[in-house]
């Protein structure tokens, strides 16, 4: 019974069905469109946000933990000191998106009756600094340093053999909250996934009061008014950035190779890797000639093919679908939108590519190490 | 009884004593005034406004993430100016001292109160964003503090970064090289990345393993001594004090946009 539970975990968490997974429901839990919620609603997601959703998935959340720490081969990854704040991650951001989302729920519907958000409070009956706030915050801080000083004398921090530069550590690590970046370089080559992707994530973070014209929603917890942000903000929240740490973590062993969080962390697992670049697929599969020795010529294809998804994609989504959008938003805002939004889809596509057609590269220029 | 009314209560007789009140002027906060002075009269309470609407002061609300994040910092900025007693951050030392650190000191327990303590910023400050995302506070007038935000935690995790190699052990010159590798494959200023080779005057490159922007990052071709020193200071001086620089601006600024934003 529980060797059925670690073998199914093990199998869905392979990054191909997880990622999928992860994928699909992202729309349909904060449903960006009418249609999504319609089937939101028929699949009773929305239950989640409620008080018996969380207790659910805080069970569900604890007995993967508990089942995992009398697991010989998941309690080696979990009870590694500096992997504990991996394990608070699940509960206070799950908590957390729990708590906002259960909060907008509410506040939906009292506007949809006409009532003032929950949060709503007469302007003029203010109450006093303090002691109202200052004794919160002292009491969060207490309580907070109180967890942390638990937490330091119950959990050594860990220190490992001198460091040895002629010993390369397999697999090597970054700290968990670099793993989303390590986990990219699977699919994308270090100048895109350790200092292309960083530099658009931080930018396009920033760059998000600017693009969104969306008025309402400021200053309470809602939903509804802005389920299309909040489900583009929870893709690459939940999906890009949080569950490749998770992956990262838990799921890569010896070479970077996948290993099931129950699966027994075996080096000599050989995984075939051949992956082929488009160049091979157009010149030696499809025109059975060899790769041409001019760089340019022998990349064109990929080159068009990277062309058309950056640039001709969005003036024909300008041009059709989105036509309302960009006169709402104006030129510059669209193509801001557009670029952040195509760069941030670029790594599922990659993956995907990778997955379903062990393409390594759009466009391989290894001479300057300029790959896609 | 009423002997017993007169009395004042110790509190009271300590409020009205010359000390007291040269530190703080309204005496025992017990009045409406009295405590609105409590807080404007006192040069790190007056981050605050004296008061405010009533959905601000709830956990429910901010779930004081923002100000866990600051009490994080300044425990961070604490535990490390102790930790810096012991620790010398060269090679020779480095590790050894870490071990002294936990079997020596007394009250052994100062590197994990540090290390968890920055573990849990990073998630802290996390939550902080999902909270300002999730109520639109990021939305005019406030767009400029989300930025400034966004700096702050790209910086929290860069301080976290740094600080992982100090330890000298395994984890954390192996974590270090993985990241800082990232560098050399940087467009152009790094000498392999894309375009790194276009910079050469004749045959002579500019961008090679000993000038590009890794080797300004670690000091030298590898993770070594004059890393651990550069991290060091990084890590000590130059990322607080920035942080602390930009902490003042989204202090200032969130009083600036009219505070707590709110339901109108
Ligand atoms: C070291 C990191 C940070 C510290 C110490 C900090 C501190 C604070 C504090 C104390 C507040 C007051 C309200 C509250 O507690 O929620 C606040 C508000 C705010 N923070 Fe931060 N913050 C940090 C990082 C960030 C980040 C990463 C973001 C966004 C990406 C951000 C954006 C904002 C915004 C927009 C407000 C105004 C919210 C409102 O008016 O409702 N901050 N911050």
């Amino acid at each position: 019974m529980l060797d059925a539970f670690k073998n199914s975990v093990d199998y869905l968490s392979n990054p191909t069905i997880s990622f999928s997974l992860l994928t699909v429901l992202t729309p349909l839990l904060f449903p960006p469109t009418d249609w999504f919620d319609k089937i939101n609603r028929k699949l009773r997601l929305h239950l989640l946000w409620t008080k018996t959703g969380c207790a659910i998935s805080m069970a569900v959340i604890t007995f993967f933990f508990a089942v995992g720490f009398l697991d010989e081969n998941f309690s080696v990854i979990l009870t590694k000191a500096d992997n504990f704040p991996i394990i608070l991650m699940f509960y206070s951001i799950f908590f957390c998106t729990w708590l906002a989302m259960h909060k907008a729920y509410i506040n939906d519907e009292r506007l949809e009756k006409g009532l003032k958000p929950s949060e709503y409070n007469d302007p003029d009956d203010k109450v006093l600094v303090w002691p109202d706030l200052v004794y919160i915050e002292f009491i969060a801080l207490i309580l907070f340093t109180v967890f942390l000083v638990v937490w330091s004398i119950l959990v050594a921090a860990p220190l490992e053999e001198p460091a040895n530069p002629a010993s390369t550590p397999n697999p090597s690590k970054a700290p968990w909250y670099f793993l989303g970046l390590q986990e990219m370089l699977v699919y994308y080559d270090p100048w895109i996934a350790g200092i292309l992707l960083p530099i658009f994530c931080v930018v396009g973070l920033m760059a998000i009061p600017y693009m969104d014209i969306n008025k309402k929603g400021d200053g309470y917890y809602s939903f509804k008014e802005r389920r299309v942000g909040i489900f583009i903000f929870m893709y690459g929240w939940i999906v890009l950035w949080l569950f490749l740490i998770v992956l990262g973590t838990f799921f890569r062993g010896p070479n970077w190779n996948f290993y099931g969080p129950f699966e027994y962390w075996d080096a000599h697992k050989v995984v075939a890797l051949n992956n082929i670049n488009l160049s091979e697929y157009f010149w030696v599969k499809l025109l059975g000639t060899g790769l041409p020795d001019n760089i340019l010529l022998r990349e064109f294809v990929g080159f068009i093919v990277v062309g058309i998804y950056l640039f001709i994609t969005p003036v024909l989504l300008a041009k059709t679908v989105l036509k309302d959008m960009v006169k709402s938003y104006g030129l510059v805002r669209f193509g801001a939108l557009m670029t952040f939004g195509l760069v941030m889809l670029s790594l599922p596509i990659k993956m995907y590519f990778r997955w379903i057609f062990d393409l390594k590269y759009f466009v391989a220029i290894p001479e300057y190490f300029f790959n896609i | 009884m009423a002997k017993k009314e007169n009395k004042k209560s110790l509190l009271d007789t300590l409020g009205e004593s010359q000390v007291w009140k040269s530190i703080i002027r309204s005496g025992i906060p017990r009045t409406r005034r009295q405590r609105m002075h409590a807080i404007l009269g006192s040069v790190f309470l007056h981050l605050h406004p004296a008061r405010l609407p009533k959905h601000a002061v709830k956990v429910g609300y901010t779930w004081c993430m923002g100000g866990l994040s600051f009490f994080l910092f300044v425990n961070l900025t604490i535990t490390g100016i102790l930790l810096m007693f012991y620790y010398r951050p060269t090679v020779e030392y480095a590790y050894t001292d870490i071990i002294d650190l936990a079997e020596q000191v007394p009250l052994g327990i100062m590197r994990e109160l540090h290390r968890w303590a920055a573990h849990s910023m990073v998630l802290v400050v996390w939550l902080h964003m999902l909270r300002v995302f999730m109520t639109g506070s990021y939305k005019p007038p406030r767009e400029f503090n989300w930025g400034v935000g966004v700096l702050l935690m790209t910086l929290t995790m860069f301080l976290s970064f740094t600080g992982y190699l100090l330890p000298w052990d395994q984890l954390a010159i192996w974590a270090v090289t993985v990241g800082s590798n990232m560098a050399r494959a940087h467009p152009f200023i790094g000498h392999e990345g894309p375009g790194a080779s276009l910079l050469a005057i004749g045959d002579i490159n500019l961008v090679h393993i000993g000038s590009d922007v890794r080797f300004a990052l670690i000091g030298g071709r590898f993770v070594g001594e004059a890393t651990l020193l550069r991290f060091y200071v990084i890590h000590c001086i130059a990322v607080p004090f920035i942080m602390m620089i930009f902490m003042a601006v989204h202090f200032w600024r969130i009083r600036k946009d009219g505070g707590i934003s709110g339901p109108l």
